[in-house]
């Protein structure tokens, strides 16, 4: 009888060692891939890294040589652009969301901008085809246009994060002195919530900055030299790195790492960075 | 004097408020009329090959632009096979990531860890997709495809050769897009779950997983569903790295290791120019496939998580 608990004791013991060391080996299996692919993407990337080749325009087709400056300018307009689009409106959602909507209609509008966050980026592609680019040529600003519907939910949502950090005590401290709904709003919240603002962005923008599908079919037939003019196709990382991806060249490949490594460090510098402030705001004033 | 002072400024005020309960407004009402207007344009764009082909277009399998006939019948298929692939490597690795996260690791791994794991996140996914093609679908061939054949090859889903791009690569590859996303979900539901319960079967006598499986995973349940769903929705639609890795080809086979095409690869792999007019409205009709189910299964996940909310707080 006793033994016989034991035993069941025993076996209780090692499904639960099982169960915990599945769990473990889950995440690390999570962290290893994260590091085979970061390790693979620098190593494969650093050889060809140069300053030459930040600095240079692209390759002529099966040249060897060349660089990557008309991409890294490209891919910065047309974020900067879509930045400028994006955070507007959706610190404006944001307010209205969190200050001035009833509960049945922020609900709606709250539905709407996580669907827009569901949404695939290659319908945000195709939409911008369709009204941008079908019968005119290829134009940065499309692609702005596309990357903004990109960001305009990421940015909401941090900045209502934000907003609703914001003690209650402040809004009806400037009201109770007398301050307008609008002053307290601009004079008051939105002050104390721009540092986050300015995190959610950032994390928006590093989203941005890789995602191709919206840019495919808008930006993606460009020449090899630096373009500044929004109004023709830009060069970009992205797209020009799935390009690279799917040639058969070997030196189209070397390329390809290398972009890849760029936009990787860019990419999570800024996250990591964003996030770590983001940890701290969160800490300080919830 | 302070009298007009006050009514101008009053005025002001008053103007002020208006003003920005205007603008805010419109542009929350914006959001709602971009969702509309996205769906109204792509369905618009698709209307040449609605008139065309109609309803049979969901369900022909052609895509032939010499003959002008195209149906997506191929990509539909693609699109659950892969994604059907990704969720089922990925679920139970998200749980067991979440649980480790919530239950199991120290604080001070907690942190970092979990930063790991959404930075896996970040990773764009066309430098994913350059690693799967390169990297990750020749390692599939050479060691887990041969493996696979070779122990379940009566399975018409493991027959033929392996190859470095296809199907079941291009699962792999949303398996790693889709892990964090449900991963962060889980997690923060797991650690939501209320303490005095955990601590209760603990305290009862329960091994740390009896308490996980009989209270974590069991009033957690609706909201695991949700989080699939949410990493379904991802899967779907990823273009990039899908096409990158899944080697493009309009058919329907029933190994996993031939390539084949999702709706989302097909789009994108066309970006090179379409033929004719017919062609290109095609497209758009497979983006408004796409964006039906996209928005149905998002749909789906918000109604659960706002019902699983509602059950957990007990309405308030």
């Amino acid at each position: 009888m006793n033994l016989q608990g034991d035993r069941r004791l025993r076996r209780r013991r090692i499904v639960n060692r099982l169960a915990e060391g599945s769990a473990t080996v889950a995440a690390l299996l999570a962290v290893l891939v994260l590091g085979i692919v970061v390790w693979s993407i620098a190593k494969r990337g650093a050889g060809e890294l140069s300053w030459g080749f930040l600095t240079k325009d692209l390759p002529l087709f099966g040249q060897p040589g060349g660089g990557i400056a008309p991409l890294l300018v490209g891919s910065a307009l047309l974020v900067g652009i879509a930045t400028a689009i994006a955070l507007p409106v959706a610190v404006l959602i944001a307010v209205f969301l969190e200050e001035f909507a009833s509960p049945r209609v922020g609900a709606a509008i709250q539905l709407c901008v996580d669907l827009l966050n569901g949404l695939p980026s290659i319908i945000i592609g195709v939409f911008v085809f369709g009204l941008l680019v079908y019968g005119h040529p290829q134009n940065g600003w499309a692609g702005s246009v596309g990357l903004s519907i990109v960001m305009l939910p990421l940015v909401t949502r941090a900045t209502q994060e934000v907003l609703r950090l914001v003690p209650t005590s402040q809004r009806e401290g400037a009201l109770a002195l007398g301050a307008s709904r609008w002053r307290t709003v601009l004079g008051i919240t939105l002050p104390s919530a721009a540092g986050g603002i300015l995190t959610g962005t950032v994390l928006a923008v590093a989203r941005a900055v890789g995602e191709t599908a919206p840019l495919l079919f808008a930006t993606s037939i460009f020449g090899r030299t630096i373009e500044w003019n929004p109004g023709h196709a830009l060069p970009n990382l992205p797209v020009q790195i799935f390009i690279w991806s799917e040639s058969d060249l070997p030196e189209d490949h070397a390329r390809a790492w290398a972009s890849a490594l760029v936009l990787l460090i860019f990419v999570l510098v800024t996250s990591l960075t964003a996030r770590l402030v983001l940890a701290r705001t969160r800490r300080r004033m919830g | 004097m302070t009298q007009e002072l006050r009514g101008g400024r009053r005025l002001r005020d008053r103007f002020g408020d208006r003003l920005l309960l205007i603008v805010t407004s419109a542009a929350g009402l914006g959001a709602v009329v971009l969702i509309g207007f996205i769906a109204y344009k792509v369905i618009r764009g698709a209307h040449l090959a609605l008139s065309t082909f109609g309803l049979p277009f969901v369900w022909h399998t052609a895509w032939d632009t010499n003959k002008n006939v195209f149906g997506a019948a191929p990509g539909l298929y693609g699109t659950a096979v892969t994604s059907l692939i990704a969720l089922l490597i990925a679920t139970p690795l998200a749980l067991g990531i979440a649980l480790f996260l919530s239950e199991l690791a120290p604080r001070s791994l907690r942190l970092v860890v979990g930063s790991l794991v959404e930075t896996l996140a970040a990773i764009p996914s066309v430098v994913l997709g350059l690693w799967g093609i390169l990297v990750l679908g020749p390692f599939l061939a050479d060691h887990v495809e041969p493996w696979l054949h070779n122990s379940f090859g009566f399975l018409p889903i493991f027959s033929g050769t392996p190859q470095s791009s296809g199907i079941f690569v291009a699962g792999v590859i949303l398996a790693i897009m889709v892990v964090p996303i449900v991963a962060s979900v889980c997690r923060e539901l797991f650690l939501s779950v209320p303490p005095e319960l955990e601590e209760g079967a603990l305290a009862l006598g329960a091994t740390r997983w009896e308490m996980v499986r009989g209270v974590v995973l069991s009033s957690s349940r609706p909201g695991i569903g949700a989080a699939v769903i949410l990493g379904l929705g991802r899967a779907l639609g990823e273009a990039i790295a899908v096409t990158q890795v899944i080697g493009a080809g309009w058919f329907i086979r029933s190994s996993l290791f031939a390539p084949g095409d999702t709706l989302a690869s097909r789009i994108a792999g066309q970006y090179q120019g379409a033929v004719s007019k017919l062609q290109i409205a095609s497209l758009f009709y497979l983006a408004a496939i796409l964006l039906v189910i996209g928005l149905l299964t998002n749909l789906l996940a918000q109604i659960v998580v706002k019902r699983f909310a509602f059950q957990r707080t007990g309405g308030s």
